[in-house]
């Protein structure tokens, strides 16, 4: 077995059984290897692709700037029960995308009601990419 | 002996109060402070919606809730199976004792059971729910302000734009 086989299956392997703690870096790697098996053009993230994303409709009433705001660094407020929302950025709200469960939940959740679909691990990293650019 | 007697007077005493304070917190719907010592369950529902006490939903209504997560009054609320039945058997533990039905279908929300219906239709104008910083009857921390701490006592009540009573 070559070293890049040997690579591939530990990273595979961490992608599965993620640590508890995880940091946004280390997700977005996650993603990086899903994006590539999903589409082999995938190059690299992009954090204004991300923005247009998080800021538009994908065919239903809600986008995810509808209870999270246009701003990853601001408080938002759940579109039909007005509970608040910590922001998104990780800069702002340390506790974002330090587990992998809690991100998968609501990735999850929160593509289903958006766009009525799950989200390709691009689109996923095109939004961290994104919050990880804003401050 | 009158030593005796005065000592088991007083554990007599303390008993009765014991027992009344364990009445006290196993509290019912109508009751102004609840009891919901699930970590899970108020993490995991108490991060959209504030944490409603279990026990204003019969076990019926609380297994149709948590059956249906997928669509959660218009939301994908979906849960782990694990994480589901871990806080379903913490909401049937400690449901309400009253039935909450309606034409012999559990009733999903709170706010349409008759317990609801009477304890707050007459205290709320109308418009209350639908102002904005409000936005739902079921948002009860608008109005009760320590419902994140499942105190619903009349003293941290406060109506936006009043009461109407």
């Amino acid at each position: 077995m070559r070293l890049s086989t040997h690579l591939a299956s530990i990273l595979a392997l961490s992608a599965a059984f993620p640590a508890p703690a995880e940091t946004p870096a280390r997700l977005q790697d996650a993603f990086a290897l899903e994006a590539k098996r999903e589409n082999p053009a995938f190059t690299a993230f992009s954090a204004e692709r991300g923005r247009a994303f998080f800021t538009a409709t994908h065919g239903r009433e809600w986008s995810c700037s509808t209870c999270h705001t246009g701003n990853p660094g601001a408080a938002g407020r759940h579109a039909s029960t007005g509970k608040a929302i910590t922001p998104l950025s990780p800069s702002a709200n340390p506790e974002r995308f330090t587990s992998a469960a809690k991100v998968e939940k609501w990735f999850r959740r929160n593509c289903n009601d958006v766009a009525g679909r799950a989200c390709t691990a691009q689109e996923k990293g095109d939004v961290l990419a994104w919050l990880l650019a804003t401050r | 002996m009158i030593a005796l007697r005065n000592t088991l007077r007083l554990a007599a005493l303390y008993a009765i109060a014991a027992a009344t304070t364990a009445h006290a917190l196993s509290a019912q719907a109508g009751d102004h402070a609840y009891r919901v010592d699930n970590p899970g369950y108020r993490q995991e529902c108490g991060s959209c919606h504030v944490a409603y006490p279990p026990q204003l939903l019969s076990a019926a209504s609380w297994r149709a809730v948590m059956g249906g997560l997928d669509k959660h009054f218009g939301t994908d609320a979906s849960l782990e199976p694990a994480a589901r039945d871990g806080i379903l058997a913490f909401l049937e533990k400690n449901s309400g004792r009253r039935d909450t039905k309606a034409n012999g279908k559990p009733l999903l929300r709170i706010t349409e059971t008759k317990w609801f219906a009477r304890e707050h239709r007459k205290e709320i104008a109308a418009g209350t729910a639908t102002r904005p910083d409000v936005k739902s009857i079921a948002n009860c921390g608008a109005c009760h302000r320590q419902a994140e701490k499942f105190d619903y006592a009349e003293s941290s009540l406060q109506v936006p734009g009043g009461r109407s009573r």
